[in-house]
């Protein structure tokens, strides 16, 4: 949403060691909703016959853009971790593209927040995955 | 009734082990964690050294989810090729020296994986060791656990459903 958001949460990406080494971008944040993305890289390939990239970094993109979701919530206070997360693989990344993923965290309570996601390249049409999620909310 | 004449362990070794190291050095990604596989027979445990770029929270700190995912992930995956590649080796219907040359069968493709994050993950090694709990013609449910100090005490566990490659294309 505003530009002085997406900056400081970039800088927040910049201070995570994996996220920086996966090559994580924020496009957008917004209330309780967050996008990214992650460029392609041959490190990533998980699938050397077809260059596709690994799903674990699928997730990784995924799990950091829950997360994000999250902590922009207007309810939010304090920390978040993952409780869980799902993720449904419906094709394989095109080799060369850019990962682009959009999460929302459509219901928060005290305790638990709940986190849709999705994930594509360069077609819009058919996402690359979907992920469905849980995070804890304030506390340790 | 004849037995066949017992291979000295370091050939039946080798064999194995270049088979496992082809399967696992062909994948960018395992390089890219760092991940390697302990076999003891059949039996594979997969071994994430802790280092800088796994962190995810540099405050507490601990590792990524993101990274823990991608973990069990390659452990469930490569424990069910290992699985099925075992057997076809042990029957003689693959050569392990056709692996080793670089005719590695296609990998399983994961359908979908769900993972419980059971603590975090501290700045520690991380072992991970997959059940295959079915394995059919077309699909394969896997579950996972890993675990850092103690073995009783899993940080996160997943389960996963494979499609499973088609020999016959």
């Amino acid at each position: 949403m505003s530009v002085d958001q997406t900056k400081m949460a970039q800088q927040f990406i910049a201070a995570i060691p994996h996220s920086k080494e996966l090559g994580m971008q924020y496009t957008e944040v917004g209330e309780g909703f967050a996008a990214m993305q992650m460029p392609y890289d041959t490190r990533f390939i998980g699938d050397p016959q077809t260059g596709v990239i690994h799903g674990g970094a699928v997730f990784a993109l995924l799990d950091t853009t829950c997360g994000a979701a999250v902590m922009s919530h207007p309810k939010m206070k304090g920390h978040t971790a993952t409780i869980d997360l799902r993720i449904d693989y419906m094709r394989p990344a095109t080799p060369g593209q850019t990962i682009r993923t959009r999460a929302t965290c459509y219901r928060m309570t005290r305790s638990v927040a709940f986190v849709r996601a999705e994930a594509l390249d360069d077609n819009d049409e058919n996402p690359v995955a979907s992920a469905t999620g849980t995070f804890t909310v304030g506390g340790n | 009734m004849g037995r066949k004449p017992m291979e000295p362990v370091q050939v039946v070794k080798q064999r194995r082990d270049a088979a496992l190291n082809a399967l696992v050095n062909g994948v960018p990604y395992i390089q890219f964690l760092g991940i390697q596989f302990d076999r003891r027979g059949d039996e594979l445990t997969a071994v994430m050294p802790f280092k800088e770029m796994l962190i995810g929270n540099p405050m507490l700190p601990a590792i990524h989810g993101g990274a823990t995912a991608a973990f069990l992930e390659m452990t469930s995956i490569i424990g069910l090729s290992w699985s099925i590649l075992w057997e076809k080796i042990e029957s003689g219907e693959i050569d392990a020296d056709t692996l080793v040359a670089g005719n590695m069968p296609s990998l399983p493709k994961t359908i979908d994986f769900t993972v419980d994050y059971l603590r975090s993950g501290l700045p520690r090694d991380a072992y991970a060791r997959a059940r295959v709990n079915r394995s059919g013609r077309r699909y394969a449910s896997v579950h996972v656990e890993a675990w850092q100090d103690n073995r009783g005490r899993p940080f996160a566990q997943a389960t996963g459903h494979f499609l499973m490659p088609q020999s016959d294309g």
